[in-house]
């Protein structure tokens, strides 16, 4: 059940190449929250900018803090990036539904892959999938950057759960020099065991990664992103076209964010 | 809060008594229940719903919405549920909750309006009606009706003759003389005027040169449109006998107090429930706290009261 709160920055880390790491203390947000799931966050009292912004969880940790990790694009999230430990913030959430987490048959790899920022509710996703699915599932990351610079903190993280994501950066300075879709043929194979696939990225990328799974068969759940006033429904300004199996616009931020890829029309 | 018993909100629009003057706009406040896990909805003036209109409507393709300074700008297309769907699925849970339910309507001619007023006649839980007419008349070459003294008079008289609800008729400020429209529907019948709506407007993505609504334009709304929404409430209240709701940029107590000082009646409170989903609340405790600091019994002491 989501809230609205006003919580407190415990740190606000700058990890470099734009990109901050905020740990929020939320209590019921960091006990409700879902990998997958988002809050609404706002700063200060000031009317310009005037809407709160979107974040996906990037952890929720069991003494009541949460983080969220986002890259600063204009004044909204510069004045996210300003906050000092012991500022407050407003925060509602948690929002939306997240990943879908079922056991998978058996022989079945998962594969989390994550494009630029895109990896920001992954490693919660990769710890939930660790703790809430059967011991040996297999687990694999691919992630894509511009540069070595983008993703080299993020990498420690992952290693602390016992996994090596392979990775793809734009200029070559880390890992496969070329898009991240690319590494799941070399992952992978272009014929593959059977996969299960959890995406967030730039939508161009998440094209190609849901196309890449439907020549495959393989089911893949992609994270979307879009303009949203509210965060909670009440705007409908979150909309998104869908297939034409279902709807014909969801709303992102309650239909989603994460949805099958075959239920969103990629254009 | 303890002032609350002590201060009378009550406000009459047509009818229909509401508990307080601060009502949410329709289009910002979903069908209500969107906003409960955050607020009491018994504590509101009145809850008035998104736009209603016979069938279910998409609405538009996005982007929908983008922000501007002090405001957004949105073209969501008025989708919604549809009359049949709202009376069946969304009315009865807001009915239980025990919320005043005001439902805002539209259509594309003078009779779909009349047939959506009928409809919504002696259905149980509807306080009011709201009729939104910054709506392009698709019978008269898609010029809204809001913008056309003799349209808007004509849905309003249609609407009155087909129901025997209370009849807020929402006015559009994309017009020269508000205080003609006020009056031409307040002589159609209306038993209450509401206004603003959103103020007709664009915006360009520099690196693409498009526009940042899919549909090219849209309603701006927030703060930067309050002292618009000021200025035309003052003038239809001075034109008007019948009640004025203001709408517009209304944030906070402050905000809604000017309103009320410059003549309305009740307030409607919009973008800012996007930003705050307890905004209501805190207005209507704020509206208390500065009645008793300038020892007021009743709101009614407060209206136009406009020192010119
Ligand atoms: C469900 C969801 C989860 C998200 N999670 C994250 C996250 O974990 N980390 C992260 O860094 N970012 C995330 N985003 C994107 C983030 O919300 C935007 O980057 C942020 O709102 C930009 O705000 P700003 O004021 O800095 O930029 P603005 O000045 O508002 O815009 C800068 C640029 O960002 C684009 N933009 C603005 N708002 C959004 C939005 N809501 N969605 C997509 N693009 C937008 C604008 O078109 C513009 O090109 C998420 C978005 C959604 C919808
Ligand atoms: C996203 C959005 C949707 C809206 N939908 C409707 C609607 O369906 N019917 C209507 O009469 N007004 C609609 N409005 C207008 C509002 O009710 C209100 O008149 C306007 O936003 C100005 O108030 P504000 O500045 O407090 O938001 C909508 C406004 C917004 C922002
Ligand atoms: S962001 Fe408002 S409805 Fe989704």
């Amino acid at each position: 059940m989501p809230g609205q709160y006003l919580a407190t920055i415990e740190s606000n880390e700058d990890l470099g190449a734009g990109v901050c790491r905020l740990t929020i203390l939320a209590p019921e947000i960091a006990a409700a929250g879902r990998p997958g799931q988002f809050v609404m966050l706002r700063s200060g009292r000031g009317l310009d900018p005037l809407l709160s912004r979107p974040f996906s969880l990037h952890q929720t940790m069991a003494d009541g803090r949460m983080q969220v990790l986002f890259k600063v694009l204009g004044e909204g999230t510069r004045r996210l990036a300003a906050l000092a430990a012991g500022a407050s913030v407003a925060i509602v959430g948690p929002l939306g539904r997240g990943f879908a987490l079922t056991p998978p048959p058996t022989g079945t790899r998962l594969g989390l892959i994550g494009g630029g920022i895109g990896v920001a509710p992954l490693l919660f996703l990769a710890r939930e999938i660790q703790r809430l699915l059967p011991d040996g599932t297999a687990l694999d990351v691919l992630l894509g950057a511009r540069s070595k610079a983008e993703l080299a903190p993020l990498l420690a993280d992952f290693r602390a759960l016992g996994l090596e994501p392979a990775v793809a950066t734009d200029d070559g300075s880390l890992g496969h020099h070329g898009l991240v879709p690319e590494l799941i043929d070399q992952q992978w194979g272009q014929e593959g065991s059977h996969c299960r696939v959890f995406c967030c990225g730039p939508w161009p990328m998440m094209a190609a990664v849901a196309s890449r799974c439907r020549e495959r068969g393989w089911a893949c759940q992609v994270s979307l992103e879009a303009m949203m006033a509210c965060g909670f429904s009440a705007c409908l300004g979150c909309a998104v076209a869908g297939s034409g199996k279902r709807e014909r616009y969801f709303h992102v931020c309650k239909d989603g964010p994460v949805f099958q890829a075959e239920d969103v029309n990629w254009g | 809060m303890k002032a609350d018993t002590e201060i009378d909100l009550k406000v009459k629009i047509g009818g229909c008594i509401l508990r307080n003057p601060v009502m949410t706009a329709s289009g910002t406040f979903g069908y209500g229940r969107e906003f409960e896990d955050f607020i009491d909805l018994t504590r509101l003036g009145a809850v008035v719903v998104k736009g209603i209109s016979l069938l279910p409507r998409a609405g538009n393709p996005p982007p929908r919405v983008v922000e501007t300074p002090c405001g957004m700008l949105n073209a969501i297309g008025l989708e919604n549920v549809g009359v049949e769907a709202f009376v069946q699925d969304k009315l009865p849970w807001l009915q239980r909750t025990g919320a005043t339910v005001v439902v805002n309507i539209l259509g594309n001619t003078v009779d779909e309006y009349a047939e959506l007023a009928q409809r919504l006649d002696n259905v149980e839980g509807v306080a009011a009606v709201e009729v939104n007419i910054s709506c392009p008349n698709v019978k008269e070459g898609g010029v809204a009706f809001g913008t056309d003294p003799a349209m808007a008079a004509a849905v309003t008289g249609a609407v009155r003759r087909a129901c025997k609800l209370p009849l807020i008729i929402k006015l559009s400020p994309n017009v020269t003389d508000i205080q003609l429209m006020a009056r031409s529907v307040a002589e159609a019948g209306a038993d209450a005027v509401s206004l603003i709506n959103t103020l007709l407007g664009m915006a360009i993505d520099l690196q693409s040169r498009r526009p940042k609504l899919a549909n090219v334009v849209g309603g701006l709304s927030g703060p930067a449109i309050k002292p618009v929404a000021l200025r035309m409430v003052w003038q239809a209240a001075q034109a008007v006998k019948i009640p004025v709701i203001g709408i517009g940029g209304i944030m906070t107590a402050e905000d809604a107090l000017e309103f009320i000082i410059a003549g309305a009646t009740a307030v409607q409170v919009g973008t800012a429930n996007f930003i705050n989903p307890r905004a209501t609340d805190e207005i209507i405790n704020g509206i208390v706290e500065y009645l008793a600091q300038h020892n007021m019994r009743s709101i009614n002491e407060l209206r136009n009261t406009l020192r010119t």
